[in-house]
């Protein structure tokens, strides 16, 4: 404890230095204005941005992208209620109320609102995530390679169990990615493999990020453009005033909500930890159980602040959430950690619990930038309220073209070879398509950063076991996480059975009535 | 062309894909080796497999009309959508060709000019400004704060006199396997 808090201490004098101080406020900003684009969330904004951050040693880039991160999660609410548009799919449910208020000529409410409780909830799971994460370090120091294949098993089954898309697209999406990250030299023997049409550009293998701006950039800015047309190029921005006045009287009224908001941290932080669950359900189920636990739930749905509260809160948590799996066991919770942890592999560093040990200052520095980003997010989302208003006032066809610079020359950036902005434009092109046809995309991008992890620790653990699958099943950590994971994988398979008794069943009454 | 149909057509292809995948991880051991256990193509044959059986069950699913998309009878991509998706993605291959060819500069000002003129219809005034200033930015940040060298194609001589200039860098050293200017040694 006392140790833990010293270890603290010493993370803030790295994230009070002015240099990462200033990536703080300058990531906290960037992430506020991608988030408030409608189309565009933490996901897309770390995508994007990871290539400049070889600018910066390690501790300062994980420094600058999780401030990306976390002005995006608070961001994602802007575009939620002045358009009606989810940022992103962790905002979705702040729709629900947030976009009502707006209507009803409150959009400075909704928006400190949520500004208020992305604060509250950052802060509180930042304070679990501390306590939480290095006790977790500590045990999965002696994981060998079946426990960390174990452990991606278990968190590819949880999208499959959990995820609630179409199982077989799911399985396709997780495996595809896994494929395209053994494109390249084989590691273990050397040899090249999986060459298509011997293009030497493939010798390298296919960079994560190659894939993830693919998908998280062109895809989606293309999906974008299919909605701005669809929608007819409509204007259907909510006006909005924001005085001090009101937002001392906002403030005040928010004092109202903390059950909701400690309700929205807690759970969003404990869905966030689950590989797979992230934000996007977390701040869904944190909005139930926030009408649940309402004095007046009826109001739900036609602008209670409440209803912004609980969903802001819970994504903010559950973001931090899925950092701790990632920090401890090197597995992401969700696509942003993963390319997070792309990132940290890309900059040299081995994740896993070793970090702990390891890389103190990175660590520690990175949980004190969090406390610190969450600080400078809230005081700079609630300044520039007015200002991402006039962003997102700019016209699409102005944005969009500088978004696609960013992800052309991002795809270039990692490998500096032009075979990889074919790749990325390909993959963009073929996302979209799929994504039309409800393939979830996220499982591949989590997929081919995990797979370069997890093929030497499958062939590493049956090479140990002497080519038998018995030894996932043998050791006292890999077994129960692998009976986890295979119990997750078969889920959707019971519930399927289970449906299909209780339908025979019911027909059967019938048959007997 | 429906939904149903995209669904699957966009099957039938992954599956011959799979195949192919399936067929090209062959071309290493995919069995055991002696004393080096799985061979290299273990892990890609095997995923492709499961990709394979994925698309099947794909399949199955659009036979018994179970999946969302395969009970859409609404048109896959309508022309308006096929018009502005289809214009930008084409930009964007074009681009891509300019990049190698021509160099990133000349394709992102020709892209820019595109977008944001033709595309967008703004005024000339504005289109010029960004389409010159980007690129202008681009290079400041990459090429002369970041040290990532940027295709530039037949365009390279030129900017030979421009690099005699910018790269007198205070300190630079080698980081993450790349060539970099330390504005501030600082940090390093």
């Amino acid at each position: 404890m006392v140790e833990i808090l010293g270890l603290l201490f010493d993370g803030f004098a790295i994230a009070l230095q002015p240099t990462n101080l200033m990536l703080i406020v300058i990531g906290c900003t960037l992430g506020l204005f991608i988030g408030s684009m409608p189309g565009l969330g933490s996901v897309n904004g770390v995508a994007i941005l990871l290539p400049l951050t070889a600018l910066f040693p390690p501790t300062g880039a994980i420094i600058f992208l999780a401030a990306i991160y976390y002005g995006a999660m608070y961001g994602g609410a802007v575009s939620s209620i002045m358009l009606g548009i989810p940022g992103a799919s962790t905002a979705v449910a702040t729709t629900f109320d947030g976009r009502p208020l707006a209507k009803l000529g409150l959009a400075d409410k909704a928006l400190t609102g949520a500004a208020v409780a992305s604060f509250v909830g950052g802060t509180i799971s930042v304070v679990l995530f501390t306590f939480f994460a290095p006790p977790l370090a500590h045990v999965a120091l002696v994981f060998g390679s079946p426990e960390t294949f174990a452990l991606m098993m278990l968190a590819f089954a949880t999208f499959i169990g959990l995820g609630g898309d179409d199982i077989f697209k799911t399985f396709f999406s997780i495996c595809i990615g896994l494929v395209l990250s053994a494109v390249g030299l084989d590691i273990m023997s050397g040899e090249p493999r999986l060459i298509f049409g011997e293009i030497t550009g493939f010798l390298h293998g296919i960079n994560f990020l190659v894939l993830a701006i693919g998908i998280y950039g062109i895809g989606e800015m293309l999906w974008t453009i299919e909605e701005n047309v669809k929608a007819g190029g409509v204007n259907m921005m909510s006006e909005a005033t924001i005085t001090w006045e009101r937002t001392k009287k906002n403030l005040w009224e928010l004092l109202g909500t903390w059950k909701t908001m400690l309700m929205g941290s807690f759970l969003g932080y404990f869905v966030g930890i689950l590989p797979a669950a992230g934000a996007t359900p977390g701040s869904l189920m944190a909005y139930g159980i926030g009408k649940q636990i309402s004095k007046d739930p009826d109001t739900f749905g036609k602008g209670n602040i409440e209803g912004v509260v609980a969903p802001e809160a819970a994504n903010n948590a559950a973001s931090t959430g899925s950092m701790l799996p990632m920090l401890t066991l090197g597995i992401p919770g969700s696509p942003t950690t993963a390319i997070l942890l792309g990132g940290m592999v890309l900059w040299g560093l081995e994740p896993g619990p070793r970090l702990f040990t390891d890389q103190k200052e990175f660590v520690w520095g990175l949980m004190a930038s969090l406390y610190v980003a969450n600080l400078a997010a809230v005081i700079i989302n609630i300044v520039l309220i007015p200002a991402f208003i006039w962003v997102l006032k700019l016209p699409f066809t102005l944005l969009a073209p500088l978004i696609f610079v960013l992800c052309l020359i991002g795809g270039y950036a990692p490998t500096q070879d032009m075979h990889d902005v074919w790749l990325m434009l390909i993959f963009g092109i073929v996302g979209y398509l799929m994504r039309k046809l409800d393939y979830p995309l996220a499982p591949a991008v989590l997929a081919i950063v995990l797979g370069p992890l997890a093929e030497p620790a499958l062939r590493q653990s049956l090479l140990i076991g002497n080519g038998s699958f018995a030894i996932f099943f043998t050791r006292p950590y890999s077994g129960p996480i692998m009976v986890a994971a295979l119990l997750l994988l078969f889920l959707p398979l019971f519930n399927m059975g289970w449906k299909r008794m209780r339908a025979r069943n019911d027909s059967a009454g019938e048959w007997q009535g | 062309m429906s939904v149903r149909v995209a669904e699957l057509l966009m099957a039938l292809i992954m599956a011959v894909f799979s195949a192919y995948l399936m067929w090209k991880s062959a071309e290493l051991p995919i069995g055991w080796v002696t004393d080096e256990g799985p061979g290299g193509g273990f892990w890609p044959f095997w995923l492709s497999a499961i990709m394979l059986l994925s698309c099947v069950g794909i399949l199955f699913n659009w036979v018994m009309r179970k999946s969302a998309p395969s009970r859409s009878m609404e048109t896959f991509i309508t022309m308006p959508v096929f018009l502005n998706v289809g214009v930008v993605a084409l930009a964007l291959a074009v681009t891509v060709f300019l990049m190698g060819w021509a160099g990133t500069y000349v394709a992102l000002f020709a892209f820019l000019l595109f977008y944001v003129g033709v595309l967008g219809r703004h005024g000339v005034v504005s289109t010029l400004l960004i389409a010159i200033i980007s690129p202008i930015v681009t290079f400041m940040f990459f090429e002369v704060l970041l040290s990532i060298t940027l295709p530039k194609g037949i365009t390279d001589p030129y900017f030979k006199p421009v690099f005699a200039r910018v790269y007198q860098c205070p300190r630079r050293e080698t980081f993450g396997g790349r060539m970099q200017c330390y504005i501030n040694p600082a940090w390093k």
